[in-house]
């Protein structure tokens, strides 16, 4: 029987690890991150959770220190957000590159400079091609959940893919929700001890990290992306047994509302509840608008996302990022790129909302739309709109 | 990976993290290829000291029966040997000669 608690949610995320009965933890404390691996530390240090945590002098040790963990076949987990994720960036690369099934939450914030410890998805879109698995949460019951599932996609030998959950900093990690947990023996059956594919032991050596000439380079990094794809299958055979088990079923693309929807909102992690909010005064006031909740970012699921604009004629795409000078904010980058090809493709619009912690409230999105449908007839006035930005 | 050589390997052939399971790897790839100059040793002033071979940081230089040295197919052209030899024996020359 599973119980129900309030809790917060950096707390059940660090519940989440210790239930994955993690063996090798290394990180460094970064607001809004700090929660999660200051509670797991002291889990080591009582007794409750059979791990090794080692403390670092900066986010790229971490990194460093995770891969070696991890490399002598132990469940491996490290947190961070913002600047610890820029300065571990040249180890993200090294980590997928050795398939190495290392979990990771980034609890979402702003990059400086200005230096900001608030929310927006700057941190992790500036580390979007690191080739990790990569989904975002909206709530706290997905972050528990996703913390476990990632484990268990991360470790399976057809994918053997580090995997990052991002859940947004302050707004989602610092808040207090109820949730269901598990017991322990469910999370145990679901998700049995890490078997490495290959490890760091003397009685059977393997040379992991090899340099590569230019005449093999090219073909590791086919392997890669073939991984990273092919990770789809196993990522939603996970999901389905963790949603057969829990009753909470998990979908590269939700959908609120959205079936048969003239115009569709895009959204990512916890801004969604708030859409959905937004959505649902709309649709009393009778506008045909429905909400899509982008959740698997890495593979990016193309089908998915073009089986879920059918029929609409107008998608508005929510940024919480930008890409200064170049072609599209990141999320709507990798939209369009997938609907190029659509013979009946939706009208896309494009806002970037919520930067460095801005809050973004339901009557935002209804702002949204309306602009959106504006724009939809008149054209557009701006490739894309920073909403709300003054001046 | 597979005992083929490198460049004819696909990416299927390649283990999982491109771990190589093998010892050895370095022994297959002829580092030899990249130099532009190459030692020569003058068996008539080498006194078979063995300091050229010591100093070589690729271990590019065998000891041949005879006692005398000479590079091998690791050796990258750097020189050292020539700068160290104690008698002055060893000079540099280009590849193609």
């Amino acid at each position: 029987m599973s119980h129900r608690a309030g809790m917060e949610v950096s707390i059940a995320v660090s519940h989440a690890v210790q239930m994955s009965r993690a063996e090798a933890i290394a990180a460094y404390p970064i607001t809004p991150q700090t929660h999660i691996v200051e509670h797991l530390s002291s889990m080591v240090a009582n007794g409750e959770l059979d791990a090794e945590f080692v403390n670092v002098e900066s986010e790229h040790s971490a990194m460093s220190t995770c891969i070696g963990m991890s490399a002598t076949g132990a469940r491996t987990y490290t947190a961070t957000s913002a600047q610890g994720l820029a300065l571990m960036n040249e180890i993200l690369f090294i980590t997928s590159a050795l398939r190495l099934p290392i979990v990771m939450t980034v609890a979402n914030r702003a990059l400086s400079g200005p230096l900001s410890i608030w929310n927006d998805h700057g941190d992790i879109m500036a580390a979007r091609d690191i080739g990790w698995i990569q989904v975002f949460v909206e709530n706290g019951q997905e972050a528990f959940d996703h913390s476990v599932m990632a484990f268990k996609i991360a470790e399976n030998h057809q994918v053997l893919l580090p995997t990052i959950i991002n859940l947004d900093g302050f707004i989602l990690s610092h808040v207090v929700e109820a949730m269901e947990f598990p017991e322990q023996e469910l999370v145990d059956k679901f998700l049995p001890p890490y078997q490495p594919r290959f490890s760091l032991d003397p009685k059977k050596p393997v040379t992991m990290g090899a340099f590569a000439m230019p005449e093999v380079y090219t073909e590791v990094k086919k392997g890669h992306q073939v991984a990273l794809t092919a990770a789809y299958d196993h990522i939603l055979k996970v999901w389905k047994e963790w949603g057969d088990l829990t009753g909470r079923h998990y979908q590269p693309v939700e959908k609120y509302k959205a079936d048969g929807a003239r115009i569709l909102l895009l959204t990512m992690g916890c801004l969604s509840e708030v859409a959905e909010v937004a959505v649902d005064e709309m649709r009393e006031a009778g506008l045909e608008v429905g909400l899509l909740k982008l959740r698997m970012w890495r593979p990016f699921p193309f089908a998915d996302l073009r089986k879920a604009v059918d029929g609409a004629e107008l998608l508005i795409v929510c940024d919480r990022a930008l890409s200064l000078g170049g072609a599209a904010p990141p999320v709507l980058a990798e939209v369009r790129s997938a609907l190029f090809t659509e013979p009946n493709r939706p009208k896309t619009a494009s806002f970037i909302i919520g930067l460095g912690g801005r809050d973004v409230a339901p009557e935002a999105f209804k702002s949204i739309v309306a602009q959106a449908q504006a724009e939809a007839k008149a054209g557009p006035t701006e490739e894309y709109h920073i909403f709300g930005v003054r001046g | 990976m597979s005992s083929k050589p490198m460049d004819q390997v696909t990416w299927q052939e390649i283990e999982v993290g491109a771990v190589l399971t093998e010892p050895g790897s370095a022994r297959a790839y002829n580092t030899g290829d990249w130099r532009s100059m190459h030692p020569v040793w003058d068996k008539k002033r080498c006194i078979r000291c063995g300091i050229c071979w010591t100093v070589c940081p690729e271990a590019g230089i065998s000891e041949e029966p005879d006692g005398y040295f000479d590079m091998n197919t690791y050796c990258k052209g750097c020189g050292i040997c020539v700068k160290e030899c104690v008698t002055g024996c060893i000079s540099m020359v280009p590849e193609e000669e």
